[in-house]
């Protein structure tokens, strides 16, 4: 585990910016449009050097969807950003018709996703986005890490051809992944082999389950840790591998437990290989205002909810 | 015979399909279908510059059409397969199991001359606004068209989208509001009072045109005249006065129409009114 250690603090969103302005020297095809939240999205460099391809649409998000899936009919590759609750519930009827059942090229980019979106409390915090977003034919649905693997994620849905659900996040968080590391939409990263039990985590969880694995392994407990950047497609093959192996399941997510990855390894497991399953996710519950990590810990998706969840687990196996 | 006699035959025949294609499944709307059926006959045998043969979804150098109020589907694909992008024929299958034709405007079976689904409402001149600034980016000159309802324009959407395109100066659009003061509920004006929608639309910034929709030639200049207004700056919009179920009689007048399907005796006295212009389906 000692490859992920990190002293570096950066936002998913950050990496997305990134990206979203290195694909606009490199690829003139793609548009950014965003609903007045350029700042907070970070696509202030793309609409900085590349206003020509910048679309300002005001706060009207669903015109936004739907002149997205216009401009890609004339062959453009448009990232539309917004909130994550912005970005689905808001829209969801134009996503459903105008890209998702019309099979359109259009890269929904979603920040500020989750709890830890933070102090503006629960009409920001969408925990439903997951299960809105998988739904839906056609669709994409990708919830990288840290800010490298959003970065690479982004550089790599620009040559998906195809409806694609970027989420990503507002706080600083560890970036640990290798930025040279391969990025392929789909297939899910082992971090860590192991033969007790099986964590599947994504977006944020995934550096709060590297953590718990590191005190279960303190424990005696042998931690297989994967990372599911892709919730759709889901990688069937990783998954079924691993459960084959360690008969025992933990899913880490900051998202509602109804909908969300958790419940898409269970619809797996149940048709392919049962196993005891504990989710460490949010329980029907909204969220509410406060510091990101405070709000972690208060609506259970910190390490030490996972390490409690593998303990309950680990004894259902036995 | 001159042009426009040609185009009234062909709207004839394009109401005779939609009847008949209505009647076939008992179901499907024919009042707004009829409505439209000289819009769209001028549009496809006469304004766009387009390529029915070779049918591209990016549509470059061509000129683009959106219906936003998807359940004119019938109109739609009776024009479309008249003008030549799909086998006459396949218009027996509309809305049938396995069917390209289905019951609203859909990409996902490749029917050729469709590029976004539409029948939620609202959604369409959005769509037509995100195509024309991409034709706007890709230098091509060529128009982009889209018809929404009268009824359609209680979406909020769609002010969204009437803001948006005179705001980012997308001039080559040329939108049309099918203005028959009917919905399913009944008279626009009884359902909910649009208000003075002209002075709304040119309030929001566009050049607003009002057009007579079932009169052949006045509707061919009304289209010219907005093709003149297009790359000044500014969207164009046609209100365009239509009678619902227009060409039968028994069917015009009321809302009624909408949605509804006729019997065989109602097929008769609807195809009695109708000459066979071009050959049935």
């Amino acid at each position: 585990m000692k490859q992920y250690e990190t002293k570096e603090f950066k936002d998913t969103r950050s990496g997305f910016g990134a990206a979203l302005h290195e694909l606009g020297k490199i690829n003139d095809n793609v548009i950014a449009l965003c609903a007045d939240l350029t700042g907070s999205l970070k696509m202030d460099a793309f609409a900085k050097d590349f206003p020509e391809r910048f679309v300002q649409t005001g706060i009207a998000e669903a015109n936004m969807m739907s002149v997205a899936a216009g401009l890609s009919i004339t062959g453009k590759i448009p990232f539309a950003g917004t909130f994550a609750n912005f970005a689905t519930g808001r829209v969801y009827d134009q996503i459903r018709q105008s890209i998702a059942y019309s099979n359109k090229n259009v890269k929904i980019c979603a920040s500020h996703a989750g709890i830890t979106l933070g102090e503006d409390g629960a009409t920001h915090q969408i925990l439903e986005d997951i299960g809105l977003m998988k739904m839906l034919p056609n669709m994409i649905l990708i919830n990288p890490c840290d800010y490298n693997q959003t970065y690479m994620a982004t550089m790599a849905i620009a040559e998906y051809e195809g409806p694609v659900y970027l989420r990503f996040g507002r706080p600083k968080v560890p970036n640990f992944t290798n930025i040279d590391e391969k990025f392929e939409i789909g297939k899910a990263i082992v971090l860590k082999e192991g033969s007790d039990l099986s964590i599947f985590a994504t977006g944020h969880l995934v550096w709060e389950a590297i953590e718990a694995t590191k005190v279960l392994e303190e424990k005696g407990i042998s931690v297989e840790l994967i990372n599911i950047h892709t919730i759709k497609p889901l990688d069937a093959q990783t998954i079924l591998k691993s459960v084959a192996k360690t008969n025992a399941v933990v899913t880490a997510e900051e998202h509602m437990m109804n909908g969300g990855l958790g419940d898409s390894i269970a619809q797996l497991l149940v048709l392919e290989k049962p196993a005891p399953m504990e989710y460490v996710a949010i329980n029907d519950t909204f969220g509410e205002s406060g510091k990101p990590a405070d709000l972690m810990k208060k609506y259970g998706l910190s390490a030490e909810n996972i390490i409690a969840a593998a303990e309950r687990v680990i004894k259902r196996k036995k | 015979m001159t042009n426009i006699n040609k185009l009234q035959k062909i709207a004839t025949q394009i109401r005779r399909d939609i009847v008949r294609m209505v009647h076939a499944q008992q179901s499907g709307h024919p009042g707004g279908a009829l409505g439209c059926a000289d819009f769209f006959t001028l549009l496809y045998f006469d304004v766009l510059k387009h390529n029915p043969q070779k049918f591209s979804m990016e549509g470059k150098e061509e000129d683009m059409f959106f219906l936003s109020n998807g359940h004119l589907s019938a109109v739609w694909y009776s024009v479309l397969a008249r003008s030549g992008y799909f086998p006459i024929e396949e218009l027996k299958t509309f809305r049938c199991i396995d069917s390209r034709l289905q019951g609203h405007p859909a990409t996902d079976k490749k029917l050729p001359g469709i590029r976004i689904a539409s029948g939620s409402l609202g959604q369409g001149l959005s769509a037509a606004c995100g195509a024309a600034l991409g034709k706007k980016m890709n230098k091509d000159k060529n128009l982009v068209y889209c018809l929404c309802g009268d009824g359609e324009i209680q979406e909020g959407q769609i002010w969204e989208a009437a803001m948006f395109a005179p705001a980012k100066r997308i001039d080559n659009l040329i939108a049309v509001i099918d203005c028959n003061d009917k919905q399913i509920d009944g008279s626009v004006s009884n359902v909910l009072n649009l208000g003075n929608i002209k002075a709304k639309w040119e309030a929001f910034g566009w050049m607003v045109i009002e057009a007579n929709g079932n009169n052949m030639s006045q509707l061919s200049i009304s289209l010219n005249m907005a093709k003149t207004l297009t790359g000044k700056g500014l969207p164009i919009l046609i209100l365009m006065k239509t009678e619902m179920g227009m060409g039968v009689d028994f069917m015009m007048g009321t809302h009624k129409w909408h949605g509804v399907a006729p019997n065989d005796e109602q097929l008769a006295q609807a195809l009695s009114q109708l000459d066979e212009t071009l050959g049935d389906f």
